[in-house]
């Protein structure tokens, strides 16, 4: 609510942030339309759903092309050679992302780089690094409940003579089969050394696991959304050496509340893209198409909630802006804006979706309006990192700190 | 905040007319002001889509440029050092009666002349038409009242009194008056010598406000006046009425003429209170039997009267814009207030605020709030716009709901205790919660009912067919 007014007023979006919002929207209409993302990930409903591997379609070119544009290099800092571009450009780009229903890793790539930009770890800069130089990366940090509490895992860690050795399984694991290292979440059991801890409870730690580490399985999900895949870990005896720790036990739970706010901001951001894709679609339909002598949009059973995808679209927008620029400038109040950030795009795709799918009638129910597209990835964003009222929860819990 | 309707575009005709929008909407963080003409904002839409005139983007633009001007210049720097200082100095002493959320819901008489006394005191100071002519009684300045209106603001002191006059009919007499008709209404309007009210409404000509029927009658040098207005918020204290009238029955819009009507003390002038959901007054009907004017009365040329009056709601609107930006001061009160509810309030075995299903609830105001304020920012950055007027048609919606959704909040969550009405001295906080919420209907109401709003929106910005 009461903001210490640190921000810029035009929420730090200039002229850097626009060019880089204007391209990705052009490259993303041009190379990743419709036609292009339905022949890609819906071709047909068997190969999507009825297959013994749910596949993981995506545009391997478009990626290359992607980070050759520097995509991938802009939520890294400049350490790891990153652009270290702002918070609202970030969210720019994940709006874009949403606005196509991008398959891609590129999501789950910004929140790993936001993860490393908080981590102190040797391991940080390196896996960072490879981000840069376009290898996709997902967070391994839910445990199996899909619990989102930066604490929780189900990943245990055993201090070693050349680092550490990860056993157990990381549920949720965004894009996975398109990612070339995971950051893993791992708590430490038993003694790790001066200072640490001894019992059960220990420490948690990051750690950079390649995909294709000895050790490691990736056991796909079959999911809703064609736009992603998704897959738990399986981790057993997996060695990771000293530079490959990202933040080192006892840490790891700080560097990811650290991130908190960014991770939700961007996947917010990602759905109002989203969502107005949603509406601008419905809206069409509503123009062109003809029932009782009238366009659809002329009824106001039909306007009125249009108008309302609008208002609910807008208002998760703007808080999302509000706080990617909280991340950049006010870090002390980005947790309790992101929140409100990600229950308002929650919201939003929720009533999105369902209009969208309701207000094309007949067709809207059908494999081959593309509308279940966006609809099934708003299913996903809308519980990912937490639902709209775990969200409102955990913004009364920091109310209450008032 | 910056909710401008897209027709007033096509209507703001110079520099100077974009100025007074910015006034306007820098009065805000001490006024809400939308019954005071309980016109329907839907006007707008309505005219804009009959005629089908295109909306302007570039001249949108132009309103946006002008309303986020924000760093002050030397001479606005020093105006607002001098008016921190005299705000400080003279800020007037606590009120003969509480005073109501909004300058129209003044009803009692000692509590009228605290404000207008205050009102002509900030006239004295130079706070008050600072930017209007110095030949009018203004202070000639440039941008001025804007630095007036947010030191009124952060200085939380009364509201000004003459709202209809200073937001409708003295922006509109100084585009379409007359010489004479500037020197003699726009002085005593920014002083408060002479309180105005609007007579456009009336009980048959609501969300179609061109339908209305109230005649003007020529007869040589005058007119005779009959007809019902409705809504019409501070008459029962008003000297003048801006008023639109029928001139010719056979067309409709180029039908009408607006006038500048004396109702106090005018043989044939009635006016009653109109008595609210709340039991309470706050607006009047008046009624015109016979009334006589004179042609000087007439604003600008017969059947112009709809323009005019775009004018005119160009700035009652912009007045609901103040509402939106000061507003946010309100809102964030009004949020702090319902969880100071909750938590004071016993429920179960601990407050209402720890019960989780309420404790949503709220938060989800909170985050609408914030929204709204946040909305209000964006709109301000271009990169984040891809139609201008986008974001502003939307604040009065997201407003008045949002505040009528609060107050529903607080009866609900007061429990037993909200059944308690004003004047019961174990009503929560004075009863403010269900009288609020009575009383938020107005804001829902007037201006362009929600529903109103929604066909606007969802014709001038989404471009769905007009629901007629």
């Amino acid at each position: 609510m009461s903001s210490a007014n640190r921000q810029p007023k035009d929420f730090g979006f200039g002229e850097e942030e626009t060019m880089l919002r204007d391209s990705a929207r052009r490259l993303l209409s041009d190379a990743a339309g419709v036609e292009t993302l339905r022949r890609t990930v819906a071709p047909d409903h068997t190969a999507a759903y009825e297959s013994e591997t749910q596949p993981a379609p995506w545009d391997e070119a478009l990626w290359r092309k992607m980070v050759g544009l520097g995509w991938t290099a802009v939520a890294a800092t400049e350490d790891a050679g990153g652009a270290a571009m702002k918070m609202v450009a970030v969210a720019a780009l994940a709006e874009e992302a949403g606005r196509a229903a991008l398959p891609s890793p590129l999501i789950a790539t910004l929140l790993a780089t936001r993860v490393l930009g908080k981590a102190a770890g040797a391991g940080a800069i390196a896996a960072a690094e490879r981000i840069v130089a376009g290898t996709a990366t997902s967070l391994a940090i839910t445990d199996k409940r899909g619990s989102w509490e930066p604490g929780d895992t189900s990943v245990a860690a055993r201090a070693t003579d050349y680092g550490y050795e990860l056993d157990g399984s990381a549920y949720f694991v965004q894009d996975a089969r398109k990612a070339g290292q995971f950051i893993v979440s791992a708590r430490v059991k038993g003694d790790v050394g001066g200072g640490g801890i001894s019992d059960g409870a220990g420490g948690l730690g990051l750690f950079r696991v390649d995909a294709t580490q000895p050790g490691l399985e990736i056991i796909p999900d079959q999911i809703v959304d064609l736009t992603r895949d998704q897959a738990h870990l399986e981790l057993g005896g997996v060695e990771v050496a000293a530079d490959c720790v990202i933040a080192a036990p006892g840490e790891g739970e700080q560097v990811l509340a650290a991130a908190t706010a960014d991770m939700l901001t961007i996947v917010a951001a990602d759905m109002c893209g989203a969502a107005e894709w949603q509406l601008q679609t419905t809206v069409e339909y509503a123009r062109v198409r003809t029932q009782f002598d009238r366009p659809l949009g002329f009824f106001q059973a039909v306007k009125h909630p249009l108008v309302n995808m609008m208002i609910d679209i807008d208002r998760a927008r703007s808080l999302v802006y509000n706080a990617a620029c909280a991340c950049d400038s006010e870090p002390e109040q980005a947790e309790r804006y992101a929140r409100m950030a990600k229950a308002a795009a929650s919201d939003a795709a929720a009533f999105c979706s369902s209009r969208s799918v309701q207000l094309h009638g007949g067709i809207g129910f059908t494999w081959e309006c593309d509308v279940h597209l966006w609809f099934k990835r708003q299913l996903h964003n809308q519980v990912y990192l937490g639902d709209a009222a775990y969200q409102r929860a955990k913004l009364a819990d920091l109310i209450d700190r008032d | 905040m910056e909710s401008r309707p897209s027709c007033t575009v096509d209507h703001i005709q110079n520099l100077q007319h974009l100025q007074h929008l910015q006034h306007l909407r820098s009065l805000a963080p001490i006024q809400a002001l939308w019954p005071i003409g309980f016109v329907a904002l839907g006007r707008f839409g309505h005219s804009t889509f009959i005629a089908g005139r295109p909306p302007r983007p570039s001249t949108a633009r132009r309103v946006l440029q002008i309303m986020t001007k924000k760093k002050d210049t030397a001479e606005q720097a020093e105006f607002r050092r001098y008016a921190t200082a005299w705000l400080a100095e003279n800020a007037p002493g606590p009120p003969p009666h509480r005073i109501p959320e909004i300058s129209i819901e003044v009803v009692e008489e000692e509590l009228k002349d605290y404000l207008v006394d205050w009102q002509s005191q900030c006239y004295d100071a130079g706070m008050v038409g600072a930017d209007y002519p110095s030949e009018y009684g203004g202070g000639g300045h440039d941008g001025f009242q804007a630095v007036a209106n947010q030191e009124m603001g952060r200085a939380r002191t009364p509201y000004m009194i003459n709202v209809v006059g200073l937001n409708m009919a003295a922006p509109t007499i100084l585009q379409h008056g007359t010489e004479e008709q500037k020197r003699r209404y726009i002085k005593p309007i920014l002083s408060a010598e002479e309180i105005w009210c609007q007579g456009f409404s009336e009980p048959n000509a609501g969300s179609d406000l061109a339908s209305l029927t109230a005649s003007a009658v020529r007869d040589g040098d005058t007119w005779t006046i009959n007809g019902h207005k409705v809504w019409t918020s501070l008459a029962h204290f008003a000297k003048w009425m801006i008023m639109m009238c029928r001139t010719d029955t056979q067309v409709k819009h180029a039908g009408i003429t607006y006038f500048l009507v004396p109702i106090a003390d005018t043989p044939g002038v009635t006016v009653r209170p109109l008595i609210k959901i709340t039991g309470q007054s706050g607006f009047n009907e008046v009624l015109f039997d016979d009334v006589v004017v004179d042609d000087a009365a007439r604003l600008d040329e017969v059947g112009k009267g709809w323009d005019v009056a775009m004018t005119t709601l160009l700035h009652e609107r912009g007045a609901a814009e103040s509402a939106g930006g000061g507003g946010n001061h309100r809102l964030e009160e009004r949020v702090h207030a319902l969880i100071a509810l909750a938590k004071r309030t016993p429920r179960g075995a601990g407050t209402a605020w720890d019960d989780a299903a309420i404790r949503d609830r709220i938060v989800q105001l909170v985050i609408r709030a914030e929204g709204i304020k946040q909305n209000g920012r964006r709109a301000r950055v271009e990169a984040l716009c891809d139609d201008p007027m986008r974001l502003p048609l939307q604040m009065k919606v997201l407003i008045s709901e949002l505040m009528q959704d609060l107050s529903a909040l607080g009866v609900e969550i007061a429990g037993a205790h909200s059944t308690l009405y004003v004047g019961d001295p174990n009503a929560p906080d004075e009863a403010e919660w269900p009288l609020s919420f009575m009383n938020s209907f107005g804001m829902t109401i007037a201006a362009g009912t929600s529903e109103v709003q929604r066909n606007i929106l969802g014709e001038r910005i989404l471009g769905l067919a007009k629901s007629k």
